[in-house]
């Protein structure tokens, strides 16, 4: 069941949307907003707010790289994985991430902090390596700043 | 040298505030073309400007307005896409546009919308830069919509216009141009069959335009300042300004506005001060990871849609990944098949079922399992997936496994010979 606040939110991105179907990635947003990724039974009650079958809003939903279909942790750590980011070094930040965190690229931590995924050229190649901690970008990655973002549970500083 | 699109970027501080750009000029040519031009005069201050689109395939931007099915014969509503899904390898250009001077952007895509007759705008951006790309323009939009920018009968003209921003979800093929149409209807992000082209028919039937951000931050100053100024700019063929970047194991790598058919060898040596000490200059993807290789001996060549073709390169973004000497070329090669391959949309079989393959040969490559025979089997993948896709981006995806096969084959016999990558202790 969508909560009363997804519902007020989702109804809000149809209503300013061309029709119901085009705001179907706004609203997998929100829902992802509220509780991190979207589950089959939140992906049937949008699919009825949006006016198509579940199978039709499953096949974009699983299109988009950043539309989480299984359970994600409470921060999802995204390590730019571009050319320029690669010949800088992120195969050996992923390498540590990996480690330090005792999962593989794509895996959860077992307390369901980080998920640790790999991310297209995040646009930012002057200050590589980068990565992305949930939404923020985060410049010019070293190890030292990964093990300190870890430490600190996922809190990025401004 | 005059600074023209990044004039009001200051790297590393905020942008101005809509009341610091109108108090550099800002807002002026919207209102100077709502309130003393027509749409046409607009479409044909561009035209004659020559300027050409930014996002990579170059289009001429006034042909594409032109081309749209005259107004007074229909009454169906027109719509335009601003096109900020910068998800090209190795760029960067309409982050720092837009980060750091939203209000230019904005107004050049006012302006853009006025010339086409539309009343309905989007901004497509990538999710990836919600933040602090998407707050930025969020809180530059609801400036100019308080000052009457944006809305009914903008400046006393009796135009008005929406703007909505559509937020995606992370796929490549989205910025590509019959593909956003797809995505912004709430549909997978294929291509379409063209014709129709989306001028005649695009998201929901209706006739669309499809810019890139670069190439809207452009027309406040075609408007201002007139065609031939902007032509006059070009240092070779191609007209105006251009955001260059440079990445890559250089000395300052980053965004550099500099006349177009700037060369390579100036952007590389003087702004971006020539590569970090130990390392060579090897290789140079002179437009984002979907164009071909440039050796040292084709660094003079003018970087601009003409000059490279001549060189059969395609000039893509402007924005140029570098590889050194110490980084392995194949490797790099490597890399941007497992991005192709990962973000191929599937829908034509040569590019969604040539590229993992192409991406297994290049890891054999690259863990020492290739075999003699193994260059020439790349190219006929490649070969295959040259022209028999419906869209473009499968013609970048081989771009830079063609030209490295022709410019650096040794490299790929090396791996071969001694049954591993002969770079991997160097980096």
């Amino acid at each position: 069941m969508l909560s009363e606040d997804e519902l007020r939110e989702i109804e809000e991105q149809i209503a300013t949307s061309y029709d119901a179907r085009a705001a179907c990635i706004p609203a997998m947003r929100v829902v992802q907003a509220h509780r991190g990724w979207v589950s089959d039974e939140a992906l049937q009650d949008l699919a009825r707010l949006l006016k198509m079958t579940p199978e039709e809003l499953d096949g974009v939903a699983t299109f988009f790289n950043l539309i989480f279909r299984h359970p994600v942790g409470r921060h999802v750590l995204k390590v730019c994985d571009g050319a320029v980011c690669w010949a800088l070094g992120s195969q050996s930040l992923m390498e540590h991430l990996e480690q330090k965190l005792g999962v593989k690229s794509g895996g959860t931590t077992a307390d369901g902090r980080f998920t640790l995924l790999p991310i297209c050229c995040v646009g930012d190649c002057d200050h590589g390596p980068a990565m992305m901690v949930d939404d923020k970008l985060v410049r010019n990655v070293t190890p030292e700043m990964v093990d300190e973002l870890i430490e600190s549970g996922g809190e990025v500083g401004e | 040298m005059e600074r023209v699109l990044s004039r009001n970027i200051r790297p590393g501080q905020a942008p101005p505030t809509l009341r610091e750009y109108e108090a550099g000029g800002g807002y002026s040519a919207l209102r100077t073309a709502v309130t003393q031009r027509t749409p046409e005069d607009i479409v044909g201050l561009v035209l004659d400007s020559n300027l050409r689109g930014r996002g990579g395939a170059g289009f001429p931007t006034g042909q594409k307005w032109a081309n749209l099915p005259p107004a007074g014969e229909s009454t169906r509503p027109r719509l335009f896409i601003a096109n900020l899904d910068e998800m090209e390898p190795g760029t960067f250009k309409d982050r720092y546009l837009v980060e750091g001077d939203p209000h230019q952007f904005i107004e050049g895509m006012l302006i853009s919308m006025y010339a086409c007759q539309t009343e309905m705008g989007y901004i497509f951006i990538r999710a990836e830069y919600l933040e602090p790309v998407g707050r930025i323009l969020e809180r530059a939009l609801g400036e100019a919509t308080e000052a009457g920018y944006i809305g009914r009968s903008i400046l006393g003209s009796s135009w008005g216009c929406e703007l909505h921003v559509h937020m995606s979800a992370g796929r490549y093929m989205c910025g590509e141009a019959m593909a956003i149409l797809n995505a912004l209807e709430g549909k997978r992000a294929i291509p379409r069959t063209k014709p129709p082209y989306e001028v005649t028919s695009g998201a929901w039937g209706l006739p669309t335009v499809v810019n890139n951000v670069e190439t809207l931050c452009c027309v406040p100053h075609i408007v201002e300042r007139g065609p031939d100024w902007f032509r006059s700019l070009g240092r070779a063929r191609d007209a105006g300004m251009k955001i260059y970047g440079i990445s890559g194991r250089v000395k300052r790598p980053g965004s550099y506005e500099l006349p177009m058919g700037t060369t390579l060898r100036e952007l590389l040596e003087e702004h971006a001060g020539g590569m970090l000490g130990g390392y060579q200059f090897r290789a140079a993807l002179p437009g984002g990871a979907s164009t071909m290789f440039l050796d040292s001996s084709e660094m003079e060549v003018p970087l601009e849609f003409e000059s490279l073709k001549d060189i059969h390169c395609y000039f893509g973004t402007g924005t140029a990944i570098i590889v050194d000497d110490r980084t392995c070329l194949v490797g790099t090669v490597h890399n941007l098949q497992q991005f192709y391959a990962r973000e191929s949309c599937g829908w034509c079989t040569p590019c969604r079922d040539g590229l993992p393959w192409i991406e297994k040969l290049y890891r054999d490559f690259e863990e020492g399992r290739a075999q003699p025979g193994d260059p020439e089997l790349v190219a006929e993948l490649s070969h295959h997936i040259h022209g028999n896709t419906f869209c473009a981006l499968a013609l970048g995806a081989v771009a830079p496994i063609e030209s490295s096969l022709r410019k650096f084959r040794g490299d790929y016999e090396e791996h071969i010979r001694q049954q591993r990558c002969p770079w991997r202790e160097r980096h």
